[in-house]
């Protein structure tokens, strides 16, 4: 307990990077996966092929070695810190799960919809956005919740690099008070405090839309 | 520069250490799935029976460890269970770790699976004089497998990229090798990271291909 008090504000630090990242990482996950979903069920080949190579590619390598990729090599071209490289690596890592999420919830909305919006005079774009992504989404959402937790739990990657976020500054405070075993269950205590509301609001979700199908 | 890098950084030496490094990232990979898919199971069919409280407390405990980082487990088994009187060697505690919160996944899916099974088919061995357990091994399980075989090989994927996170506990695996490597000079950097990311992604696309394969074969 006297370790929680006397660390209290690196915890508190390394908990507002955790989620600082995390939340930059969504935003932008979620705007790239879309948009490489929507490729991959473009009509047009070579958009079919960038978003099935960009997917393939993220999801089959670690994170840890596309972290490092940004932290090694792009930060000698782009001045870049520990934080950000590890963010950037979790937007692009992410995002390939994403955009696969997204293109099953598309799939899985009725043919007619779109043709029923298309006869109706929308483009093509138009109903993308506005009949078929809100449905896709409300059908994707539980697997969405899913990978912005494996997103949370993911962002302890960022304590290789140096990144500042809880993980780190677990390892900090466990290698100066040589106190592994507290340190560590308050880690884990804090990171549960981010992901397992959003794991029980999941479920409670799932349920409904099972009932609802 | 970078060309210079390519040559040099594939000395014969280099490529065996890096080889041995892919063989003990695939042991602990191959020891952790085995372990994971037997306790996963056990697991997921305790959750499934909801038994009076224990399912109950099972559950819970499942939902902590699936809700923590891996890379904090991985530490703690490592680093903090020895307070406590448990030492275990880097590969061990590696293994322990990655089929503990594996484990915990897999769990789920097989819980989800096993409630996908109809409820009919439950009633019918039932009634056709098959006990509980019988039920459960030549009705319910093979079906439910089924339906789990292309989420529970993803999860093996997620498994095998994984074990590249025991590197912040310096398991000599292939990613840690690779650091060693490119740490003799800098222009290796980046012909190792690509030759890692290629291993490894030919390791997971293959999983993928299989994973496909069975959708497809099963569906």
């Amino acid at each position: 307990m006297a370790l929680l008090q006397n660390n209290f504000p690196t915890f508190l630090q390394g908990f507002g990077y955790t989620l600082l990242s995390s939340i930059i990482a969504l935003i932008g996950s979620m705007i790239l996966g879309t948009g490489f979903a929507i490729m991959q069920i473009l009509p047009q080949k070579w958009a079919q092929v960038i978003g099935n190579v960009y997917v393939q590619v993220f999801r089959n390598i670690p994170l840890l070695i596309i972290t490092f990729f940004f932290f090694l090599v792009v930060s000698k071209y782009v001045k870049m810190s520990g934080f950000t490289s590890g963010t950037v690596a979790l937007m692009l890592y992410t995002s390939a799960f994403i955009a696969e999420t997204v293109r099953a919830g598309i799939l899985s909305v009725d043919g007619g919809q779109m043709e029923g919006a298309r006869a109706n005079g929308l483009s093509f774009a138009q109903a993308m956005q506005h009949i078929i992504l809100p449905q896709a989404f409300r059908i994707a959402l539980p697997s969405l919740g899913n990978q912005f937790i494996n997103l949370v739990k993911n962002s302890s990657i960022l304590a290789f690099v140096g990144g500042l976020d809880l993980m780190y500054q677990g390892n900090m405070v466990a290698a100066n008070t040589f106190d592994t075993f507290s340190t560590y269950i308050i880690v884990a205590i804090f990171y549960l405090i981010l992901t397992l509301p959003l794991s029980y609001y999941i479920q409670h979700l799932e349920h409904k839309l099972k009932r609802a199908l | 520069m970078v060309t210079l890098g390519i040559f040099s950084a594939f000395t014969p030496q280099n490529v065996l250490y890096l080889l041995g490094g892919l063989g003990i990232t695939v042991g602990v990979s191959v020891i952790s799935v085995i372990l994971s898919l037997i306790f996963g199971s056990i697991v997921g069919i305790i959750q499934f029976e909801r038994l009076p409280y224990f399912s109950k407390f099972v559950g819970t405990i499942n939902n902590i460890i699936r809700n923590l980082p891996l890379l904090l487990i991985i530490f703690f088994v490592y680093f903090a269970l020895p307070k406590i009187g448990i030492h275990l060697p880097i590969f061990w505690a590696t293994v322990i770790a990655m089929s503990t919160f594996e484990s915990a996944m897999l769990a789920e899916i097989v819980r989800g699976g096993l409630e996908s099974v109809d409820n009919g088919q439950f009633e019918g061995a039932r009634a056709n004089g098959l006990s509980n357990m019988q039920t459960m091994i030549y009705i319910v399980l093979p079906q439910a497998y089924k339906k789990m075989i292309p989420p529970i090989i993803s999860q093996l994927i997620s498994l095998v990229k994984d074990t590249s996170l025991a590197l912040g506990i310096v398991l000599s695996e292939m990613t840690y090798r690779g650091q060693i490597v490119y740490a003799q000079n800098s222009t290796y950097i980046v012909p190792v990271l690509i030759a890692i990311t290629l291993v490894y992604f030919l390791l997971n696309y293959g999983l993928s291909l299989l994973a496909k394969w069975a959708d497809h074969k099963l569906a």
